[in-house]
């Protein structure tokens, strides 16, 4: 039996981990900038070159990468639970398809920036509403129908996702692939996630336990006196617009969303009151520093930061998979 | 006022009656056996008595109350289900297991108090599980994780017990000494049990009342010493059985030399 972490210990230490990726997120870059020259420019102070460095570039670059991998790890945990499937993650049920063949679309138009964005947002939840109507159907709704219907609209929107790659042209063919593997530069201010990760959170926690008990089984869990149908319902509508902001932002970032979960389940226990937010921290965590090294590796260029979350994640992934004695 | 009561309840599942008109009223203190052959309904009267499935037609009364108009988390401060099966595909300790019976007791905002953690962990020490608390449930024998389950519903400490199959998997020791214990939480603190068994022998042993379940709706109720007879247990099972008896009591074994001749 290994010894797991206490829940406070393990969420003090991921606050710490937050802090530290954040300021290497916000020192890290073409330039780099002294700690004290970072802290000065969020203060007001430092000179003009790196306020503008600090507040313009890099903050929002950060902000939005912080809620993006939160966002993305808490629907994974969620889904897991609905579901019941640890290989459940919050593109499983084809938002993330939805959602590129929104973008791709604009892409495909030419169009840009918002537009991109809210045609994302609008696949997202056109997908989302297509797999709950279908996977509702008659009668019952059961984790397996739900992952069935979901995987099959997911296969519908990979289909036309390879068509709008063979339609388009070369000059919007590389933004179109950057969109696919996740890329933060056609990044808002990121205020917007962060609140929406923030309230999710708040929305989430108090129903911990009793995604503790769902975990178990939805027969369990009405015996033992939750109202499966609505919060089953709750559980999916939320892990589904977390999941549809989280893309609209940043695209299809994989990984995030599966793996983090597990990681926390393997280092201290399946409590959801300390997986949520031990997921937002560490999901938002992993994606900021995936972000500083995708803008810094190949500088000037810059890698799609789906690569980079993989390059970190799997080999973190497969150590404490390995460690762990027991059975997942 | 009977603290459980069955009011002309008629129940079927997949075309097929399990109980039809059926009444009964349940005082404290009562251990009923349910007993039917595979497939009479027993897993679907017990989930309709627990409130998760609905009845074609007839009223539970939990306390008075008809159990729909109840909120499920009220049900479950008073009315446990172990079940026969119990799905674990995400990772959970022991401890964690058994804590989730207290989520009907526990205020919304709240964590699990001391109170609710030695709770459980007195259930783990009666199933015979304490030690591995900090074990994870996947790394458990079929027999220990049905020992789980139970704890998980002495966990919940429940005033009526519905009990799916409770001797199923354990070795006999765990099987006699758990019987043991639900029917003495039944004699002394006036707990209703009601459970589904295979083994006839366990249910003359410890139910005071015993209901059949022929299938078709079909069902016949009384006191266990009055109906648990070798004509009535051959006709629900299709089975001759014969009774025998010993210094103990009487056990009811399969009739071999007519079976011989059956065949």
């Amino acid at each position: 039996m290994q010894r797991r972490l206490q829940p406070v210990s393990l969420l003090v230490a991921l606050a710490v981990l937050t802090i530290i990726a954040f300021f290497i997120a916000l020192a890290v870059g073409s330039v780099h900038l002294p700690l004290r020259g970072v802290i000065e420019a969020l203060g007001g102070g430092a000179d003009p070159l790196t306020r503008t460095l600090v507040l313009q570039l890099r903050l929002p670059r950060a902000v939005t990468a912080f809620a993006t991998g939160g966002l993305l790890a808490l629907a994974g945990a969620l889904m897991q639970v609905l579901l019941r499937n640890p290989l459940a993650d919050p593109y499983i049920l084809g938002v993330s398809g939805g959602a590129a063949a929104g973008a791709l679309t604009s892409l495909l138009l030419g169009l840009a920036g918002i537009w991109v964005s809210g045609s994302a947002f609008v696949g997202a939840l056109v997908s989302t509403l297509i797999v709950f109507a279908l996977a509702h159907g008659r009668g019952g709704w059961t984790p397996t129908r739900l992952l069935l219907t979901g995987i099959v609209v997911a296969f519908g929107w990979g289909a036309i996702i390879s068509l709008l790659l063979v339609l388009s042209n070369n000059a919007s063919l590389r933004g179109m692939l950057f969109w696919l593997m996740g890329d933060l530069s056609y990044r808002s201010s990121g205020w917007l996630p962060l609140m929406v990760v923030s309230a999710g959170l708040a929305v989430c926690l108090p129903f911990a336990r009793h995604l503790n008990v769902l975990a178990r089984g939805e027969t369990l869990a009405e015996a033992l006196g939750i109202a499966v149908r609505p919060f089953t319902i709750a559980i999916y509508v939320g892990a589904s617009l977390f999941t549809a902001v989280a893309v609209t932002e940043a695209g299809a970032i994989g990984f995030v969303g599966l793996v983090i979960p597990h990681m926390l389940r393997l280092v201290s226990g399946s409590d959801h009151r300390t997986l949520l937010p031990g997921a937002v921290l560490l999901g938002g965590s992993l994606l900021m520093l995936a972000d500083t090294l995708a803008r810094t590796i190949v500088a000037p260029q810059q890698l799609p930061v789906g690569v980079v979350t993989a390059a970190i994640g799997v080999p973190i992934f497969l150590y404490l998979l390995n460690r762990a004695r027991g059975p997942l | 006022m009977s603290e459980l009561e069955i009011r002309a309840l008629t129940v079927s599942i997949a075309g097929k009656y399990v109980c039809r008109d059926f009444s009964l009223a349940l005082h404290a203190g009562t251990c009923l056996g349910l007993l039917g052959s595979n497939g009479a309904g027993k897993t679907t009267l017990l989930h309709t008595l627990a409130g998760l499935h609905t009845p074609d037609s007839g009223e539970i009364l939990l306390h008075g109350a008809p159990l729909n108009t109840l909120p499920r988390r009220r049900i479950a401060q008073q009315l446990g289900l172990l079940m026969q099966q119990q799905e674990d595909s995400l990772p959970a300790s022991v401890l964690e297991t058994a804590l989730i019976g207290r989520h009907p007791h526990i205020e919304f905002w709240r964590w699990e108090s001391h109170a609710d953690v030695n709770i459980a962990r007195r259930a783990l020490k009666m199933v015979g599980l304490d030690g591995l608390e900090q074990r994870m449930q996947t790394q458990l024998s079929g027999g220990e994780r049905r020992r789980l389950a139970i704890a998980t519903v002495l966990t919940q400490d429940p005033h009526i017990f519905l009990l799916d199959e409770p001797a199923h998997q354990l070795d006999l020791h765990h099987q006699l000494a758990l019987l043991r214990h639900f029917a003495a939480l039944a004699r002394e603190q006036g707990r209703i049990l009601i459970m589904s068994l295979h083994d006839v022998n366990l249910a003359t042993r410890f139910c005071d009342q015993a209901l059949m379940l022929f299938g078709a709706g079909e069902t016949l109720c009384g006191d266990s010493a009055e109906i648990l007879t070798a004509g009535n247990l051959s006709r629900l099972y299709q089975t001759p059985v014969v009774p025998l008896n010993w210094a103990g009591g009487t056990v009811f074994v399969p009739d071999q030399t007519r079976e011989a001749g059956h065949t």
